[in-house]
């Protein structure tokens, strides 16, 4: 039988992301890939993975998943309320996120809510025993490709497992939360700056904006004071970059995210800083945000600290062993897998 | 003809060559296009990600951690001001199409009537004409094709259809399109291809790419079926379609 993590109650939007597909915008295909990329990375790191193997994007409430494989070691990163280990007998124990947890056959792992973000992510020792698509696993809904059926999971589906067994080694956790950055939301003006009143750029960068209920993996539509435009808001079009914010003729924002089509007619007053795209990745409805401007340079610079930063979290990570010290359940678990009896 | 450098954040940035839709500006984008490909095969242009054409610009992403703005642009201004030689490797496509099911081109009668010529004549326009994919996006695989015959020029429908059938072959303005998918659109539809222009069965899913030049050819019903269960079925030969330059 194929090692698999069955779906008996389906959560919300739980799709198949990795790092992107990368290389296919010039036929007009979107990148999609993890909203959060800094999240994946680090589920990912915890369960000894490459930092972008493809994991499940869990989209404000996760599922319910029966473990159909001798074993699995699987981490979830991200703000969620407790999740629950389910043993057959239905006895449930409330479990970490940020940290790895190695279940058995027959227990049923409860995701639950993400609280206080839209995404978090689970990556499972091994990976996913899913066939990329134009170079990647992760999904793109809109045109049905990618992941599992190029959809999000649904009741039933059987997400199968590349390792019917957890690889040996211990769980581990992260040393502290990782930090996304506070304040402002750094942008790049341009590549349509100058379709924007001298006020209207004012206004963006002075105001405080709040994420509407038009809120997906293909953007964010802010609510707040309307930008001025300058002559007009049609161009012709051209090439979309992650974290574009396009404004059209009602003058409020749109921030381009994952899914967003490759090229578009709408002026762009300015593209979010890289390593600000992960936090927009987490907003919810209801978010406030303000938008502050730097100089190319120190985005690509701020970009190469994210990157030294999670490289030094993952280099922090603590093993995670219950209080007190060893951990008897993982001794068992590891003999198991190491198919050794004593 | 100056060249704009713009800002897309720190992944990406986008050289415009101008800010009109010409066939001369948008051979320089896909001159530069194909000359930013052939220096990445040379092992060049470490770091570029890829390219992005439009009509009148092509967009370079870059990731952060391997180069910089300051090092892609001035490499790129050193391409562009060597000169770029025009780009000849596109493709000669050739789409069957089918005109004469009224399901398959419900605008037909319409566009005839608006343009002052009896349907066979508008179909013999559009089959005359020559056209070149420019750009494709908005959804994979949609391209947008320009050079219709301009006696068929129209703006595009008051009234957008909810669903257009896949496969679809529309005209609006200077251009035709085929729908990859059941999609909306606001498009007059003259005519269907059995093809799928998006298909992920498929080695290559989408089947145009910027810079092919197309014609479309006239098929009857019952060739357009053949086809059509051909390309179904994955037994199509989508080779006989495309005669390299």
């Amino acid at each position: 039988m194929t090692a698999a993590l069955k779906v008996v109650r389906p959560g919300l939007f739980d799709t198949v992301q990795d790092h992107g597909r990368i290389g296919y915008m010039a036929l007009g295909m979107p990148t999609a890939g993890a909203m959060d990329r800094v999240g994946l990375s680090l589920a990912n790191a915890l369960c000894g993975n490459l930092l972008g193997t493809a994991g499940l994007e869990i989209g404000v409430m996760g599922p319910d998943l029966l473990v159909e494989a001798d074993s699995v070691r699987v981490a979830l990163v991200g703000p969620l309320a407790p999740a629950l280990i389910e043993a057959p007998d239905g006895a449930a124990k409330p479990i970490d996120s940020d940290r790895t947890h190695l279940l058995k056959r027959g227990q049923v792992l409860r995701v639950g809510m993400v609280e206080g973000s839209s995404t978090a992510y689970l990556a499972v020792a091994g990976g996913f025993a899913l066939s990329p698509f134009m170079g990647s696993l992760s999904t793109y809904a809109r045109a049905g490709v990618g992941g599992f059926h190029g959809r999000k999971l649904g009741e039933g589906d059987a997400l199968p497992l590349v390792c019917d067994r957890a690889p040996a080694g211990e769980d581990k956790k992260l040393g502290k939360p990782f930090d996304y950055g506070s304040g402002p939301i750094r942008i790049v003006w341009g590549p349509q700056d100058d379709y924007f009143t001298e006020r209207g750029r004012e206004t963006f960068v002075t105001a405080e904006y709040r994420v509407s209920k038009e809120a997906d993996r293909m953007g964010i539509r802010f609510e707040g004071p309307a930008i001025e435009h300058a002559k007009g808001a049609d161009i012709i079009s051209d090439g979309i970059g992650p974290g574009a914010i396009q404004v059209p003729g009602a003058g409020l924002p749109i921030v381009l995210l994952a899914d967003r089509q490759t090229v578009g007619g709408y002026p762009k007053i300015a593209t979010v800083a890289s390593a600000d795209l992960p936090r927009l990745g987490r907003l919810l409805p209801g978010h406030a945000v303000r938008f502050a401007p730097v100089p190319v340079e120190e985005a690509e610079a701020l970009r190469r600290d994210q990157a030294a930063r999670l490289k030094r979290a993952i280099a922090d990570f603590q093993p995670a062993r219950p209080p007190g010290g060893i951990d008897l359940a993982r001794l068992y678990e590891e003999n198991l897998i190491d198919g050794v009896v004593y | 003809m100056s060249v704009r450098y713009l800002s897309c954040g720190d992944t990406a940035f986008t050289i415009e060559f101008g800010n009109e839709i010409s066939p001369e500006i948008n051979a320089r984008v896909m001159a530069l296009h194909a000359a930013i490909g052939r220096a990445r095969t040379a092992g060049e242009l470490a770091g570029l990600v890829e390219t992005v054409p439009t009509m009148r610009s092509l967009m370079v992403t870059y990731d952060p951690l391997e180069t910089s703005r300051h090092t892609l642009e001035p490499a790129i201004e050193g391409m562009i001001e060597h000169g770029l030689a025009a780009d000849s490797a596109g493709r000669d496509v050739a789409i069957p199409c089918c005109y004469d099911d009224p399901e398959f081109a419900p605008d037909l009668a319409e566009v005839a009537e608006r343009t002052g010529k009896p349907t066979e004549q508008v179909i013999a326009n559009h089959l005359a004409s020559a056209f070149k994919v420019y750009v494709l996006g908005f959804m994979p695989g949609l391209a947008y094709i320009a050079g219709l015959d301009p006696s068929l020029v129209l703006p595009r429908r008051a009234e957008p259809r909810v669903r257009v059938p896949r496969s679809s072959v529309a005209i609006a303005m200077d251009m035709t399109t085929i729908y990859p998918f059941d999609s909306p659109g606001g498009w007059h539809l003259i005519g269907r291809t059995p093809l799928r222009m998006f298909d992920q069965r498929r080695e290559q899913p989408v089947f145009l790419a910027p810079g092919d030049r197309l014609t479309f050819q006239r098929i009857d019903r019952p060739t357009f079926d053949g086809i059509s269960r051909e390309v179904e079925a994955g037994s199509f030969d989508w080779a006989t379609l495309i005669r390299e330059a």
